[in-house]
């Protein structure tokens, strides 16, 4: 496997360092190397929120994203500010409610309803960060659907647990409804584990 | 057997100080050292041991050396501003001997800078902050295994030497999460500080045996039954002040020496593929991790490179640096900072070959590349 260099971005609450804890999670889960990190300003809510999530079969140098592979934007200023100079092969995943700056053309951009789907499916719009990494594993094909599972019960507060897995089931639909997406390495490596059995 | 967590480095910091025997947190938190504080909280009491909020970092260094006159390991933790303030309490447990580690997660500064910005802007004020001569023990981890395994080493060397040990580390680290390879507790090497046996009133607090070489105190921990004075004034074996040159002197000499007699004890560094190296990186703590991609990017153009990284920065491993420079045609010196490390680097090089210099202080991290277009430079 190439190195996966993921980042995510949104406003300072809406919990995206945590989705690309759990990302981590799952792939040292998986015996992967991994590096995660975050800038992030002084505040506590609001303000601009960016989290790395390096993912690699070797071991790993330096610590940050520098050609990344999958970009998620959840607010129109976190897509307006990483999307300049991005590389052509990167995913970039966003919210339904953002629009595309010219600049993606070309680029494969997935607008999914993240925030809607958490609030009015699961019922729970604080749970769209962790719908997120049900869809960005789907996507991308990290690890397996019980690993991540694990990975997210490790870090997610006591007593969230089934609303959390709701979502993130949530966010698996939500990335295999997209047209082509019917065969993402995930779906592939599970089927793959099943026949093993 | 060995297992891999998924740790960030502030963590991995409270893990080691734990399993070195901390039993006394005392702090007052401050990004991005927070977390440090944090789990603390939550794992001391898990341990029998106690955490204290104090109302600041003046109180938390002066509530930690005082966990640790009762016999108690101890630690406090802070960034900048907060290491500002612990200064003068610094000198204090030099002086009086109390074993004590420090930890300073690095930020942008001066004054309250930039709070979630990486820096390693305060090397110079851990190794000369407080004031006077005095020795110190400074070590800068370069990944979360290592943030793990040195605060273990951290405390070992306060313990055995008594002296206040800083450990520097900087934001990139303490805030990284990655895998972290634990071992088993039965193979992590615990030091405890040399201890007197039976409490005797009559005994001198501060005499040593110096036929037998001792150029470390035992310790009698206040509540054993031996009273005695502690003061950050020169003080004889009795513990009281003196004004005597001789006394002085001896007790200074004492001081310096039992630190730097004990070099091979103290300093670690690391080597990568410096063995036919005709460039080396010099760096330490989280920019390491850019200097491992840098010379990877080197090698795969055909450039000889190598990095020598100190984990003990005070005292700086300077025999092995100045081993090294034999081959070199160029050191580059790589730090979050308008030039501490360099300065050094320059000192001991005397000129043997160029130094050059990436230095960072805007708050953004030093990339690979920048480090690599110096190494290419001629």
């Amino acid at each position: 496997m190439s190195k996966m260099e993921l980042r995510l971005a949104g406003s300072g609450g809406q919990g995206v360092i945590l989705a690309s804890v759990i990302l981590a999670e799952a792939a040292v889960q998986s015996g992967k190397y991994t590096a995660q990190s975050q800038s992030y300003g002084p505040e506590a809510r609001g303000g601009a929120c960016k989290a790395e999530t390096l993912i690699s079969d070797d071991p790993i140098g330096f610590t940050k994203v520098q050609q990344p592979t999958f970009l998620m934007a959840l607010t129109q200023k976190a897509l307006d500010t990483y999307t300049r100079a991005l590389p052509e092969n990167c995913l970039v995943l966003v919210d339904e409610g953002l629009t595309v700056p010219e600049n993606l053309n070309g680029h494969r951009v997935l607008r999914l309803p993240i925030l809607r789907t958490a609030k009015e499916t699961v019922g729970r719009a604080q749970t769209a960060n962790v719908l997120a990494v049900g869809c960005i594993n789907a996507l991308l094909g990290i690890t397996d659907m019980e690993t991540l599972k694990k990975a997210a019960s490790l870090h997610i507060p006591r007593g969230t647990e089934e609303i959390n897995l709701k979502a993130l089931a949530e966010g698996v639909k939500l990335a295999s409804a997209v047209p082509g997406e019917g065969n993402a390495p995930a779906a592939r490596s599970e089927k793959k584990k099943g026949a093993k059995q | 057997m060995d297992q891999v967590v998924l740790m960030q480095g502030n963590e991995a910091c409270v893990e080691g100080a734990i399993a070195a025997g901390m039993r006394l947190f005392a702090g007052y938190p401050i990004t991005p050292s927070t977390e440090i504080a944090e789990l603390s909280a939550y794992r001391l009491p898990q341990v029998g041991g106690k955490f204290i909020q104090m109302e600041d970092e003046i109180a938390s260094i002066a509530c930690a050396i005082g966990g640790s006159v009762a016999g108690v390991k101890s630690m406090t933790a802070t960034s900048g501003p907060g290491f500002s303030l612990k200064q003068e309490n610094l000198g204090y447990a030099c002086l009086a001997e109390i074993p004590l580690v420090v930890v300073d997660v690095q930020r942008m500064g001066p004054s309250t800078g930039m709070p979630t910005s990486p820096s390693q802007g305060d090397v110079m004020m851990a190794r000369w902050g407080t004031h006077g001569d005095h020795p110190i023990i400074v070590i800068s981890p370069s990944s979360v295994t290592e943030a793990y395994y040195q605060t273990i080493r951290a405390f070992n060397l306060s313990e055995r030497y008594r002296t206040p040990v800083i450990f520097l580390m900087d934001e990139i680290i303490g805030h990284l999460r990655e895998g972290m390879q634990m071992k088993e507790a039965e193979d992590i090497t615990i030091v405890n500080r040399p201890t007197v046996q039976f409490p005797d009133p009559k005994r001198k607090p501060y005499h040593m045996n110096e036929k037998k070489g001792q150029m470390v105190p035992q310790m009698a921990p206040f509540g054993c039954g031996q009273r005695y004075n502690i003061t950050g004034l020169i003080h004889d074996e009795s513990g009281f002040p003196t004004n005597s040159t001789e006394e002085a002197e001896k007790l200074m000499y004492r001081l310096m020496h039992k630190i730097s007699d004990n070099y091979k004890d103290i300093v670690r560094y690391e080597q990568v593929n410096m063995d036919d190296a005709d460039v080396a990186i010099v760096c330490y703590g989280g920019t390491m991790r850019a200097a491992q991609t840098a010379m990877e990017m080197a090698r795969a153009k055909g450039v000889r490179c190598g990095i020598f990284r100190p984990v003990t920065i005070w005292p700086f491993p300077e025999r092995e640096l100045t081993a090294a420079l034999g081959g070199l045609k160029k050191i580059v010196v790589a730090e979050h900072n308008c030039g501490q490390i360099v300065l050094e680097v320059e000192r001991l090089t005397r000129g043997a070959c160029p130094v050059a210099f990436v230095g960072k202080y805007n708050g953004a991290v030093i990339t690979p590349q920048e480090i690599l277009q110096k190494v290419e430079e001629a």
